[in-house]
């Protein structure tokens, strides 16, 4: 199968290390000795740029950033010495509300995913090491919700309950546990018939204890790399909300999202780009550095066997 | 087989329940009052009163939900406060855009994301490889909502190949208009649905390729190309079929993002006007048949699983 000329050629094309070849070589033949696929430079790009990010948002208080709701006389402005990328229509710096936007975008992203993994994920792993009838009702329970056209619900709720940020987080999360639950559910499925927990249980071992301290360390990987993809979804969705007015209410002076940043600086697309374009890069190398992190984990700890 | 299925009907009838439920209660958390959407703000009690009357919303919350399950039953999805058009009639008037929308991306997606995939698993880490997976993963970054205004900027504010927003007619009316207008918005689904198929096949078969049979197949001289598109897709098949059936599902009404930008008049743009005009009779109408249409495509897809793999019926 393998092509060594075209791989060696791939690996110089793209300046990968030579790791790579030794993947090949075990894809195509699938010996028992199977390697870790090595992580790769671009995985280290790729965390380093979320460090980043999150950095920038945890501590866009104490940097020296200007104020992002600060208006002054220079709207629409191009990027600048002083405005490095720019001011948007009421004079306010773009760069300091990228940053702080990253603030908004990250808490939704991450909280939500936080608060999906707290109930889908307790209910997964109690319905696929119980079964039987356990199993039976949270797995109906899902199936409902994920058959419910889950955003028109969300843009339900919060134009009725408010748009206030933890509100969001709050919907958000809610709507993400039944998917996040049927993954840890197949994950803990798949684990719980192995023979090390045969043998645990067989020692007379807790369920409790099964469960935290064989079942959970070996699905935490696939929870990790799919919680990575499913925050940038969670993203993407508060930014589609955005564009329907259905997240924050940025004209009550809350900081806005990317997401908001795009979408008010949608009628300024052909004449001042710069309102969209410095919102839109952050959030695609956002969203791509996510989802390599997301999916080199996977295949570094080898969980492709775990699906929706 | 028979009782796979009977198990599988009573679960969809169940759920299907379930869901009314959902939709009539979860709109009816809505802020808004219809009698204001329909007698305007400056109405007095007495009028809103009758209104109230007429439209039974004088009645407990329970039965109204069995009054209007009860008239579902019967075919009768209500009739909109702010259009007057009935439920039906705007189902019927939006759900062809969406079936032409979802009809056109899929072909468009599959027929690029198959191959694609084939070549990509066949050849894996090789140049073709690293160049589709990286040139998805930028696709899987990038949300329809910096995609359709970027599209729209270049193909039609620019070049003009394509109308832009809101120049959408029936297919029946001006099929040729009509393809046109369609072209954007495809591409725009087509693109995301792109990703998530290659992906998974590209995985999946490399997956698949290291199993006994594959082995077998190539040690009985059996071409390359035999063996990807007669012996390995099949079994990856699976996997992208419970992929495509929950992604369209999502689209039934979750192509709004692409719809609203665009002007598209499809379930997911009216079900957002709805929401926004407090048109509860319309939302919750509109619901209950999307989630319907969802459950029942799933439900089918497991069927088509018990064909393609009938190890699945035994569990």
């Amino acid at each position: 199968m393998s092509d060594p000329a075209a791989a060696a050629l791939g690996t110089h094309a793209t300046g990968a290390p030579p790791a790579v070849l030794a993947v090949t070589d075990d894809v195509a033949t699938g010996d028992g000795a199977r390697r870790r696929p090595k992580l790769g430079w671009f995985f280290w790009v790729c965390l380093s740029f979320v460090a980043l990010v999150v950095f920038g948002a945890i501590f866009a208080g104490v940097l020296p950033l200007q104020d992002p709701g600060l208006q002054t006389a220079t709207q629409n402005g191009g990027p600048s010495a002083a405005h490095w990328f720019g001011t948007d229509d009421l004079g306010r710096d773009i760069f300091s509300r990228v940053v702080y936007g990253a603030r908004v975008s990250l808490v939704v992203g991450f909280g939500a995913i936080g608060i999906g993994l707290l109930v889908g994920g307790t209910l997964g792993m109690l319905a696929g090491y119980r079964r039987g009838r356990t199993d039976s009702i949270v797995n109906a329970g899902s199936y409902v919700l994920l058959a419910f056209p889950a955003l028109i619900a969300v843009i339900a709720i919060v134009s009725f309950w408010g748009h206030q940020e933890w509100k969001i987080v709050l919907i958000l999360g809610i709507f993400s546990a039944p998917l996040l639950f049927r993954v840890i559910r197949a994950a803990t499925l798949s684990c719980a018939s192995r023979d090390f927990v045969t043998a645990a249980q067989a020692l007379g071992a807790t369920d409790r204890r099964i469960l935290a301290k064989e079942v959970f360390p070996n699905i935490a990987p696939a929870v990790i790399s799919f919680s990575l993809i499913g925050v940038a979804t969670i993203i993407v969705l508060e930014g589609s909300l955005a564009f329907l007015g259905a997240s924050i209410d940025t004209n009550s002076g809350q900081i806005p999202s990317w997401g908001n940043m795009l979408n008010e600086g949608r009628t300024f697309l052909q004449s001042d780009p710069w309102l969209t374009v410095f919102p839109a890069i952050a959030m695609f190398c956002f969203l791509l550095a996510l989802n390599f992190l997301g999916d080199r984990l996977r295949q570094h700890y080898d969980v492709g066997g775990v699906k929706l | 087989m028979a009782r796979y299925v009977a198990k599988r009907l009573v679960a969809l009838v169940a759920i299907v329940f379930l869901v009314s439920l959902g939709a009539f209660f979860l709109v009816h958390l809505l802020p808004g009052d219809p009698t204001v959407t329909i007698l305007g703000p400056a109405a007095n009690a007495q009028n809103r009163a009758i209104v109230d009357h007429q439209l039974g919303l004088d009645k407990p919350l329970v039965e109204q939900y069995f009054i209007w399950l009860g008239n579902v039953v019967r075919g009768n999805l209500g009739q909109s406060f702010t259009t007057h058009q009935t439920v039906s009639s705007e189902l019927g008037n939006a759900f062809p855009v969406d079936l032409e929308l979802i009809v056109i991306s899929q072909l468009v997606a599959f027929a690029v994301a198959i191959p694609l995939a084939v070549r990509a698993a066949r050849r894996a880490n090789t140049a073709f490889d690293r160049y589709a997976t990286g040139g998805t993963f930028a696709m899987l970054a990038l949300p329809a909502f910096i995609v359709a205004p970027l599209l729209v900027l270049v193909f039609s504010v620019h070049l003009h190949w394509f109308p832009g927003p809101g120049s959408y007619v029936p297919l029946t009316q001006d099929p040729w208009t009509n393809l046109h207008a369609m072209v954007l918005p495809a591409l725009v689904i087509a693109l995301g649905s792109i990703v998530i198929y290659y992906r998974l096949l590209r995985n999946d078969l490399i997956t698949t390729l290291q199993e006994d049979f594959i082995t077998l197949a190539r040690a009985k001289g059996l071409s390359d190309r035999r063996i990807m598109w007669r012996h390995a897709l099949r079994p990856s098949s699976i996997s992208l079929l419970a992929a495509a059936g929950i992604n369209i599902g999502t689209l039934i009404a979750g192509a709004f993002i692409v719809e609203y930008l665009l002007a598209l008049p499809g379930l997911g743009y009216q079900l957002v006007v709805a929401v926004q005009q407090d048109d509860y009779i319309v939302v919750q109408g509109m619901v209950l048949v999307i989630a319907v249409a969802i459950v029942v495509l799933n439900f089918i897809i497991d069927f088509l699983f018990a064909v393609v793999d009938p190890r699945i019926t035994r569990e």
